[in-house]
C-alpha cells in the first residue's frame, strides 16, 4: 500500500516535470514576444527590451524553467539552512497579478461547474441507464438511445448555446451569462441560490454532455451484470428483484462507472472551457484560454500546473477508492 | 404424492432467429429422499428444465407451459412472491461453474447469511452462526476465518462446497444440482460427490442432479432421465438404465463411456451433432444419428411408452423389443468382454 502509494507520488512528479516542460517549449516555439504585448502599442525597441528584462523573459529557458520550479518549490534555502516556504506560481506578465490568487478565483467556478454538473449528469444518467438496461428494445430505451446519440455527437458549444437561447432567452428561466460566488458574496449576487441560479444553464450543458456517455455505459454494464451467474444465483436463494438490483447488481455494475466518473471529474478540473466561455463563467479554461491570448505564460503554466495536480490527485484518488469498493483488486 | 411431479413441461425462447422449443414435453417426478438424475449433451435442454422449474428463465424471452407440482402446487402458475419463499427455501440450486456462482463484491459469510436471513425470521448474529455451521458441514477448514474471505480467495472445489453449503442452509426439501462437478477437476469432483450423498442422507433432501457424465448418474441417481434435443427419450431406475438400455442414444452415451480396465484405441462416438432446436428433425430427433434408423423413424415421431418387460422403464424408440434387447445385450457384452 505505502510502496504503492510512494511509486504514484513519483510518477506523478515525473509527469508534473515533463507536463510543465511541454509547455514552456511551446511557448517559447511560438514566434510572439509577450514583452512587445506587455510594452505597449508605442513602445520603442528600448522599451521592449527594458520589459523583457523585467519580465525575466530575456534568459535562457532552462533558466527560467529553473526559476520556475524554485518559485514553485515548498523548500528554500535561507541562512545557510532549508526552510519551508508557500509554493508560488509567479506573477502574470500582462497584469503582474498573483498567479496564485488567479488560479485560487478561478479554480472554485470550474469547481462548481465540474461537482455540480457531475451531480446532475449522475441524477440523469443512473436512472435512464438502469431502466434502459432492465427494458432493452423499449420505448424509453430507444428513447435513451436517440438522447445518447444526441448528446454524444453535439459539440458542448451548440448545447450550450442552444440552452442559452431557449432556456436563457426565450424562457427566461436562468440567467444566460455571469457567475455568483457561493461563500464570499460580492455587491451585486452571491450565497447558494444566486450560485446556483447562475450555474443552472453550465450545468445543463455539462450534465446533458456526459449523462449521454454515462447512460450508455451503465446500460452496457448493467446489462452485462444481469447476464451473471451469481444474479441467478441471487435469485435463486429467493432474493426479491430489488435486493437482486441493488445489492447484487448494482454493486458490481457501478465499480467501471466510479472510476470513470473520478477520471471524467479529474479531467474536467483542468477547465471546461467550452462551456464557461458559452456562459461567460471566469473558470480555469476560460483564463486560460484568454492567457493564451495574452501570451501570459506564468498565468497559462499555473493553470497547467493546476490541471496536472487535479488529474493526478483525482487518478490516486480513483485507485484507492477502486480497492476499497473492490476487494478483488489489491494494491502493489 | 411426488414432491416434485412435472407434467408436459414445454419452454420455449423467442431468439432473433425464431422460436427455439428447449424442453418440449418432459415429465418426470422426484420423490421425498430420491435422487433423479437428468443425462444428456449439451444443449439438450436438460439446464432449461430445471431453471424452468425454478421460473429462472427470462420473463422477457421464455414461455413455458406444463405444470411443475410442487407438494400439489403449480410452480408456473403460482405468484411470483410465492415462488420467491420456495426457492432457496424448499427448492434449492446449485450451478455449474463456481467460479462465476458467487457475487466477487460480498464476503460469503455475507451470502450465506442472505440466503438465511431472506427466508428465516433470525438475527444476523444467529444467521452467521448457522452459515458457520455449514461451512463446517461441508468440510471447508478453519470455517470460522473463512467466512469472512471474499469468493476469489477460494478455489474452485471450495467455492462449490460454498454453494453446497449455501443451498442447503434452509434444508430444503430438494435441490437441484446442475452439473455440479463438471467445472472441477475429477479428484475434487468425487469429493462433491460424496459430499452431496453424505449431506443427502443428514438432510433427508431429494436432488435433481443434472450432468451429462454417466459416471456421475451411476454413483448418485435412483431415477435417470435421458434427455435428446428437448426431449425425454429414456426414463427407468439407475440399474434398467444402465443394465438394460432400451434406446439407441442411451446405446451411445454408454458406448462413448472411457473405461479404465479396457485398453480401447479410440472411444466410441455418436456421429453427427445434436440437431438445432431452432428447426429439429422430422420424426424421431435422433434419426439423422441412430445407426438403427428406419423409414418411419424420419416420418413418425415415436412417444414414450413403457417397456412391455417392465412397466416403468419408459422410451421412445420404434425399434422391435426384440432387436433392443439383443442390441442392449451385445453392447453390454460387448463392455463386459472388454472388462474381462
Amino acid at each position: 500500500m505505502w510502496r504503492y502509494l510512494i511509486r504514484r507520488l513519483l510518477w506523478a512528479f515525473v509527469l508534473f516535470i515533463c507536463v510543465t516542460v511541454v509547455t514552456y517549449v511551446i511557448f517559447f516555439i511560438i514566434p510572439a514576444n509577450p514583452a512587445a504585448l506587455v510594452a505597449g502599442k508605442s513602445a520603442t525597441p528600448e522599451d521592449v527590451k527594458r520589459a523583457e528584462k523585467w519580465l525575466g523573459i530575456d534568459q535562457p529557458v532552462y533558466v527560467q524553467y529553473a526559476k520556475f520550479v524554485h518559485r514553485l518549490s515548498p523548500v528554500t534555502w535561507r541562512d545557510n539552512h532549508p526552510a519551508l516556504k508557500t509554493p508560488s506560481l509567479g506573477r502574470s506578465f500582462a497584469t503582474r497579478q498573483d498567479v496564485n490568487t488567479v488560479v485560487g478565483r478561478a479554480a472554485p467556478v470550474t469547481a462548481s461547474l465540474v461537482f455540480g454538473g457531475a451531480f446532475f449528469w449522475m441524477l440523469v444518467a443512473l436512472p435512464i441507464g438502469i431502466l434502459s438496461a432492465l427494458r432493452p428494445k423499449s420505448l424509453l430505451d430507444r428513447g435513451a438511445m436517440t438522447f445518447v446519440l444526441i448528446g454524444i455527437s453535439a459539440h458542448p458549444v451548440w448545447i450550450g448555446l442552444i440552452l442559452a437561447y431557449t432556456v436563457g432567452y426565450k424562457l427566461g428561466w436562468a440567467p444566460i451569462t455571469g457567475y455568483c460566488d457561493l461563500i464570499n458574496p460580492s455587491t451585486s449576487c452571491g450565497g447558494p441560490i444566486d450560485w446556483a441560479w447562475h450555474m443552472m444553464l453550465p450545468w445543463m450543458t455539462f450534465a446533458f454532455l456526459f449523462s449521454a456517455q454515462y447512460v450508455r455505459m451503465i446500460r452496457a454494464q448493467v446489462m452485462e451484470t444481469l447476464n451473471e451467474d451469481y444474479v441467478r444465483t441471487a435469485r435463486a436463494k429467493g432474493a426479491p428483484e430489488s435486493r437482486v438490483m441493488f445489492s447484487h447488481v448494482l454493486r458490481n455494475a457501478l465499480l467501471i462507472v466510479v472510476t470513470m466518473l473520478g477520471m471524467d471529474i479529474g479531467i474536467a478540473l483542468g477547465g471546461a472551457i467550452f462551456t464557461e466561455s458559452v456562459f461567460g463563467l471566469p473558470g480555469l479554461g476560460q483564463t486560460a484560454l484568454e492567457s493564451i491570448f495574452a501570451y501570459d505564460l506564468p498565468i497559462v503554466q499555473g493553470i497547467v500546473v493546476f490541471a496536472t495536480l487535479a488529474i493526478i490527485v483525482f487518478n490516486l484518488f480513483v485507485d484507492l477508492f477502486y480497492a476499497m469498493i473492490d476487494p478483488r483488486i489489491r494494491l502493489t | 404424492m411426488a414432491l416434485l411431479e412435472v407434467k408436459d413441461l414445454r419452454t420455449e425462447f423467442r431468439t432473433d432467429d425464431g422460436v427455439v422449443k428447449a424442453v418440449d414435453g418432459v415429465s418426470f417426478s422426484v420423490d421425498k429422499g430420491q435422487t433423479l438424475g437428468i443425462v444428456g449433451e449439451s444443449g439438450c435442454g436438460k439446464s432449461v428444465t430445471c431453471l424452468t422449474i425454478m421460473g429462472l428463465n427470462s420473463k422477457r424471452t421464455a414461455t413455458s407451459t406444463g405444470e411443475a407440482l410442487w407438494k400439489g402446487d403449480d410452480l408456473l402458475a403460482m405468484k411470483p412472491s410465492r415462488l420467491r419463499e420456495i426457492r432457496g427455501n424448499e427448492i434449492a440450486m446449485v450451478f455449474q461453474d463456481p467460479m462465476t456462482s458467487l457475487n466477487p463484491v460480498h464476503t460469503i459469510g455475507k451470502q450465506l447469511v442472505e440466503a438465511v436471513v431472506l427466508h428465516r425470521d433470525v438475527s444476523k448474529k444467529q444467521a452467521r452462526l448457522r452459515a458457520l455451521e455449514l461451512l463446517q458441514a461441508v468440510g471447508i477448514p478453519r470455517a470460522e476465518r473463512r467466512i469472512d474471505d471474499y469468493p476469489h480467495q477460494f478455489s474452485g472445489g471450495m467455492r462449490q462446497r460454498v454453494m453446497i453449503a449455501m443451498s442447503l442452509i434452509n434444508e430444503p426439501d430438494l435441490l437441484i444440482a446442475d452439473e455440479p462437478t463438471t467445472a472441477l477437476d475429477v479428484t475434487t469432483q468425487a469429493q462433491i460427490l460424496n459430499l452431496m450423498n453424505k449431506l443427502q442422507e443428514e438432510f433427508h433432501t431429494a436432488i435433481i442432479i443434472i450432468t451429462h457424465d454417466l459416471g456421475v448418474v451411476a454413483e448418485t441417481a435412483d431415477d435417470v432421465v435421458v434427455m435428446y434435443a428437448a426431449k425425454v427419450v429414456e426414463h427407468g431406475v439407475v440399474d434398467s438404465i444402465f443394465m438394460q438400455p432400451r434406446h439407441p442414444y442411451t446405446w451411445g452415451l454408454l458406448g462413448s463411456l472411457p473405461r479404465l480396465d479396457a485398453d480401447v484405441e479410440r472411444l466410441v462416438q455418436i456421429p453427427g451433432q445434436p440437431p438445432s432446436l431452432l428447426n429439429p428433425p422430422a420424426g424421431c430427433r435422433f434419426n439423422p444419428r441412430c445407426p438403427y434408423v428406419m423409414d418411419r423413424c424420419k416420418a413418425e415421431e415415436p412417444e414414450l411408452v413403457s417397456t412391455p418387460a417392465d412397466p416403468a422403464h419408459m422410451q421412445a424408440c420404434f425399434l422391435d423389443e426384440d432387436v433392443k434387447k439383443r442390441e442392449a445385450d451385445k453392447l453390454l457384452a460387448g463392455t463386459m468382454a472388454e472388462a474381462s
